[in-house]
């Protein structure tokens, strides 16, 4: 096996500017992810902890066994919406081990609105039990909600992918197999009820928890019935009289240890059936990529840099490297794991494209997972292009990408314009997870591209003096820019979150491992690649 | 030699003996109660009869039952061990009387030495030095000083009919006698009605030696050297050693030749002991060492003794009961190195040495020594027989290097949920005086607090336990899988290596992940880490695992049996207004009272003890409520 050679030069002046500027945003990134895991404001924290509650990460942790990786999606979901009320859109969701196996947990977070349902706390919802249906993780619901919030009920009740399809997804991955626990550890009012109701197996915590459809007030206002929460839906009421309940616990800690007890007593078997190695690090260091990534996204530079620091022992077998040189193909592993890498090089040629879809082919017959360097500005644009087929070539890409059965992780490592996002396994190819990292920008093209199209455009272009024309444009730029800001994206779960460059091997190494949870495919089973 | 034998024993003796009796050819048989269908002597034996319930009175102490095992199976020897009937002279007899071969003394021999003045009067006649005493009738204050100088001071004046520590004056010099016998006989007069005293030697440092004899029915006796067994608590040997330290030649040949003669006197067959006390106060002196009383059976210590002269103790009762002679002639013996005994009992230091029954669901007493046990990992321990569980015998070319390896293993001892008391003994292996040979019956009353170790985790435990839990990974840790590797891994953060844990009632959150050098093992079992260091154990859970926050039974007024036991009192009512510390309940287990009193002053507001009846551990057996009656 071929190690990477590096021409990396810490010395350089670009070396250092570029260094500079990448650990100002990862230290923008780890400021901004410290405050939303904290949660809702100091005060509603200290309310809820004064009440012998835990706070919903200590709840996490205590889920997890001991020093188990969480591997968190949307931490910075709903980040700068709703007047920044929502951090994490008040909700915590990630991959955690519990018991050994690895789960899905969703918490809610009652110190953020009383953990009631933005519409990104929805999508945040879905995006976690979609990772749990694709990935076969059993999911464990730490329910602490008042359910929808009220004033967005337009924008999280009435469609698809809204509030009700949380509990289709239940109740459709219990019919799989795929476990549903759930642990009342505060209210779970209305629609919320079905989360309990809905589940495999549940817990609640006496004297906290309680679960109706309509809480004390709405019982008195439409049948004139004074009654308490707890006599109205109490754990007492639930585990012995509704039913609704299985397990009655003490409060959290006790709560929590028998959904341990309840994962523990699965009877599932991560059977994994790869080609497994000693996990070794990377010989190139991984904290060099400060270094490598450029301060403009614009900028080019050879991407083996990034695949040297990301793969065990910084060992990579080639695939083609002499043919359709702007993408990068081969074979590597990832923690052990073996891994079909594609990164890009540059622009998309027909050449890449056409070798891209080979190597996916490859991979699916191989049974190898595939990762996605994804920085691309987007397929050759040009009569000679057009006229070589480029698009029937991009298509066979995309149609690889669509079709490939093997698991898929996506790593936005800069731009992410135009076309090459779906060659590249973008959000729309669901791909089983999707990183950022904080340089990245994705836009359906770029900020100058858009501005220049629209002004070209324009009915009164021709007249524009050049001030009149940058005055057009600016504001689409500025536009363009805000909205391709990975915060910006990752606030709407365009991508399941914005990682630190430096610990990109760690992520991928517990998504994919992860991913094996579910079975992979025995043979690939393409759609017609238009030759 | 015999061909079959009979183990009237259970527990470490029966196996010990069954070892001998394997290697020798002889087919063993075990007799078992209810309690021990599945112990360890059972299943090493080569054939097994059960004799009754769990109750030894009504299996291993009925003489009957055993001498019918015996004839059902074709035994021809019964080998009582030691304890339960093994000097009950009237079952030797039966034994005998049935046409089995005892291996053992003569029931005359066991009856001379089993009534203790008959036996020092006996002595007395051999020539074997007894404690110098005075208990005459006459009382004239005249005779008793002459017998005090005569016995040489210090004395005790002791009202015959005294007890509790009343009626009783130590005199250090013949002058204060006079003085001293007028207040003790006043006071005697006036607590007992009875003002008459007895004199008896003062023992100002007393050391238990003991002499280990053997006779054969040919009538040669020899002897096998001494032990020392003066570290007792509460009368009960903890560690014993042979040789004794301290001892020269010339008081070793006294006390030695002193017990050949008692043991001659009563025309002793098979193996004794001679026990002695001695007055240590100006080192061992062949003058100042005097018979206390005999043993007639293998004593538990035998293994001591058998290691520093090479002999098997249990081939040679077997070879001398089955008529053959004395393996070796006395000028065959010697001594060679040294030995030490320490008894493990399942007990709990950390509260008054309550017995500890149950499962030994980890038990690991380590390698490099000798270990006579009656149990392995996954047996139990009842409540109804003696609570030791093993021995631990040291060796080596001095009395250090015997004392270096006992502590190594009793530090090393692993044992868990029952508790024992390998830390309490490793303590007092350990301690400098004992060390030096400073040993004397008070060694550990005097210092009992501090060889009994704080039953509370320290920092480091704490942490032992932090780092394995977070290493344990529950068993379905995978050395390739990141999610085992990448230990507290957060996005965008460091590592969370904050581990929280629980023990008993504590929760703590540690932090791991530190450099420090972390003494001890730690292991999981189930739910639990395990922490074994200085022969403790300690177990946490998870927080939360095994029911709600610390508190549970405490404090809410439950009286709940500690322990697998029989009620033998019940000393209050339902409804009875009771007070803080008064005793309601007293349960009976292990050969051990233990009372259950009312944590505070209420009303006996549930009461399920009922007298006689056999309760299990963590039965309610009565609830006291707060407020008026």
């Amino acid at each position: 096996m071929t190690q990477i050679v590096s021409k990396y030069d810490e010395g350089a002046e670009t070396s250092r500017r570029y260094s500079a500027h990448n650990r100002g945003l990862v230290e923008e990134l780890r400021a901004k992810v410290a405050e939303a895991v904290l949660g809702g404001p100091e005060k509603h924290r200290e309310r809820h902890v004064s009440r012998g509650k835990l706070l919903p990460r200590d709840r996490v942790t205590r889920l997890l066994d001991p020093g188990s990786p969480f591997l968190e999606i949307g931490q910075l979901a709903a980040n700068g919406m709703y007047g920044d009320e929502a951090p994490g859109a008040g909700m915590i969701a990630g991959i955690g081990r519990v018991s050994g196996r690895e789960v899905m947990i969703v918490a809610n977070d009652p110190t953020v609105k009383g953990g009631a349902y933005f519409p990104m706390t929805v999508k945040k919802h879905l995006r976690a039990q979609e990772i749990a249906i694709e990935n076969r993780l059993h999911c464990v619901y730490l329910v602490d909600s008042g359910g929808a919030n009220l004033p967005h009920q337009a924008e999280v009740f009435p469609d698809k992918e809204h509030f009700g399809r949380i509990f289709y997804n239940q109740a459709n991955m219990s019919a799989l197999g795929i476990a549903q626990i759930a642990c009342v550890m505060g209210s779970c009012t209305a629609g919320g009820a079905y989360v309990p109701a809905m589940s495999d197996e549940t817990v609640i915590v006496r004297n906290q928890g309680t679960i109706f459809l309509g809480g004390p007030p709405l019982v008195k206002a439409a049948t004139g019935e004074v009654i308490s929460a707890e006599d109205l839906g109490g754990g007492d009421l639930h585990a012995r009289k509704s039913g609704v309940v299985d397990h009655l616990a003490e409060n959290d800690e006790h709560a929590l240890s028998i959904v341990r007890d309840i994962v523990a007593r699965l009877n599932s078997v991560k059977a994994v059936d790869l080609d497994l190695a000693e996990p070794v690090p990377p010989k190139l260091d991984p904290e060099e990529l400060y270094g490598i990534i450029p301060d403009d996204v614009r900028t080019p530079y050879d991407v083996r840099e990034v695949i040297g620091r990301i793969v065990d022992a910084s060992e990579f077998h080639e695939f083609k490297a002499l043919y359709g040189t702007t993408l990068v193909c081969g074979f590597a592993r990832i923690w052990g794991m073996p891994v079909a890498t594609i990164a890009n090089n540059g622009i998309l040629f027909s050449e890449s494209a056409l070798k891209g879809a080979h190597f996916i082919e490859l991979a699916c017959q191989r049974r190898t997972p595939l990762l996605f360097l994804q920085n691309i500005s987007g397929f050759m644009v040009g009569g000679k292009y057009e006229a070589g087929g480029i698009a029937k070539d991009g298509a066979k890409l995309v149609t690889a990408v669509a079709t490939a059965q093997v698991p898929k992780i996506t790593v936005l490592i800069g731009g992410s314009f135009g076309a090459g996002n779906y060659g590249m396994s973008g959000r729309a190819y669901s791909p089983r997870f999707l990183f950022t990292w904080p340089n990245s920008r994705i836009s359906v093209m770029g900020g100058e591209q858009a501005a220049s199209v629209l002004a070209t455009v324009h009915k009164d272009a021709e007249s524009w003096t050049p001030e009149e024309a940058d005055a057009f444009k600016a504001p689409i730029r500025q536009r363009y820019e805000d909205e391709g800001n990975p915060y910006y994206a990752t606030a709407r779960m365009w991508d399941d979150g914005i990682i630190d460059p430096a610990q990109t091997r760690d992520v991928l190494g517990l998504a994919f491992a992860a991913t094996l949870n579910a079975p992979i495919a025995e043979r690939a089973q393409f759609g017609l690649f238009r030759m | 030699m015999i061909k079959s034998l009979l183990i009237a024993n259970r527990g470490e003796i029966a196996c010990r003996i069954i070892r001998t009796a394997r290697r020798l050819g002889v087919r063993t048989v075990a007799v078992y109660s209810d309690a021990d269908r599945k112990a360890l002597h059972v299943r090493e034996a080569d054939e097994a009869v059960h004799i009754g319930p769990s109750a030894a009175r009504e299996s291993y102490l009925v003489g009957e039952k055993i001498i019918a095992a015996a004839r059902e199976t074709g035994a021809e020897a019964i080998h009582p061990g030691y304890g339960f009937l093994s000097e009950n002279a009237d079952f030797a007899q039966a034994v005998i009387d049935a046409g089995l071969i005892w291996v053992g003394p003569k029931p005359s021999s066991i009856r001379a030495m089993g009534l203790k003045d008959a036996a020092k009067k006996l002595m007395d006649a051999a020539g074997v030095p007894t404690t110098p005493g005075y208990l005459g009738e006459d009382q004239s204050p005249e005779r008793l000083q002459a017998e005090a100088d005569a016995i040489g001071y210090p004395v005790l004046i002791k009202a015959v009919a005294g007890g509790g520590g009343k009626g009783m004056r130590r005199v250090n010099a013949s002058a204060e006698f006079a003085d001293l016998l007028q207040s003790c006989k006043r006071e005697a007069a006036s607590s007992f009605g009875d003002d008459r005293v007895l004199i008896e030697k003062y023992i100002l440092r007393p050391r238990h030696i003991e002499v280990q004899v053997f006779g054969d029915s040919h009538g040669n006796v020899v002897h096998l050297f001494e032990r020392d067994c003066s570290l007792q608590r509460r009368h009960q040997k903890v560690i014993e050693e042979a040789p004794a330290p301290g001892m020269d030649e010339a008081t070793r040949a006294a006390v030695c030749e002193a017990a050949v003669k008692a043991a001659k006197a009563v025309d002793y067959v098979g193996a004794g002991t001679i026990e002695f006390i001695a007055d240590a106060s100006e080192g061992l002196r062949p003058d100042r060492i005097w018979f206390m009383e005999m043993n007639t059976r293998l004593q538990v210590e035998h293994p001591v003794t058998e290691e520093i002269t090479g002999q098997d103790l249990v081939e040679w009762q077997l070879r001398v009961a089955s008529g053959e002679p004395l393996p070796k002639r006395q000028d065959e013996l010697s001594i060679n190195g040294w030995a030490m005994e320490a008894r493990l009992y399942a007990e709990d230091p950390a509260h008054e040495f309550l017995p500890s029954t149950g499962w030994l669901d980890h038990f690991e007493l380590g390698r490099g020594i000798r270990i006579d046990t009656g149990v392995e990992e996954g047996d139990r321990i009842s409540p109804y027989y003696d609570p030791m569980i093993a021995k631990l015998i040291a060796s080596g070319g001095s009395r250090e290097e015997a004392i270096d390896r006992l502590v190594d293993v009793l530090e090393g001892v692993e044992v868990w949920p029952v508790k024992t008391n390998a830390a309490f003994l490793a303590r007092a292996a350990a301690d400098p005086d004992f060390r030096a040979g400073e040993v004397d019956t008070s060694f550990i009353p005097s210092r009992i607090d501090s060889l009994v170790p704080s039953s509370e985790p320290s920092e480091g435990v704490w942490n032992l336990a932090a780092n394995a839990l977070l290493a344990s990974d529950f068993g379905n840790g995978d050395a390739l899988d990141p999610w085992a590797g990448l230990q507290g891994f957060r996005a965008n953060a460091a590592a969370d290596l904050r581990i929280s844990l629980r023990h008993g009632g504590e929760t703590r959150t540690i932090v791991v992940g530190g450099d420090e050098e972390l003494e001890g093992v730690a292991t999981t079992h189930g739910d639990n880490v395990l922490v074994f260091t200085d022969g403790q154990a300690f177990a946490f859970t998870l927080p939360g695992s095994g029911g709600g926050a610390a508190g549970g039974a405490a404090g809410d007024g439950s009286l709940i049996s500690p322990m697998p036991g029989r009620v033998i009192a019940v000393d209050a009512r339902q409804g009875d207004r009771v007070t803080k510390g008064q005793k309601l309940v007293t349960l009976e287990a292990m050969k051990m009272e233990h009372s259950l009193v009312a944590p505070f002053d209420g009303v006996v507001a549930e009461l399920n003890a009922a007298e006689g009846a056999q309760v299990t551990e963590g039965t309610l057996l009565a609830r006291i409520e707060k407020g008026e009656g």
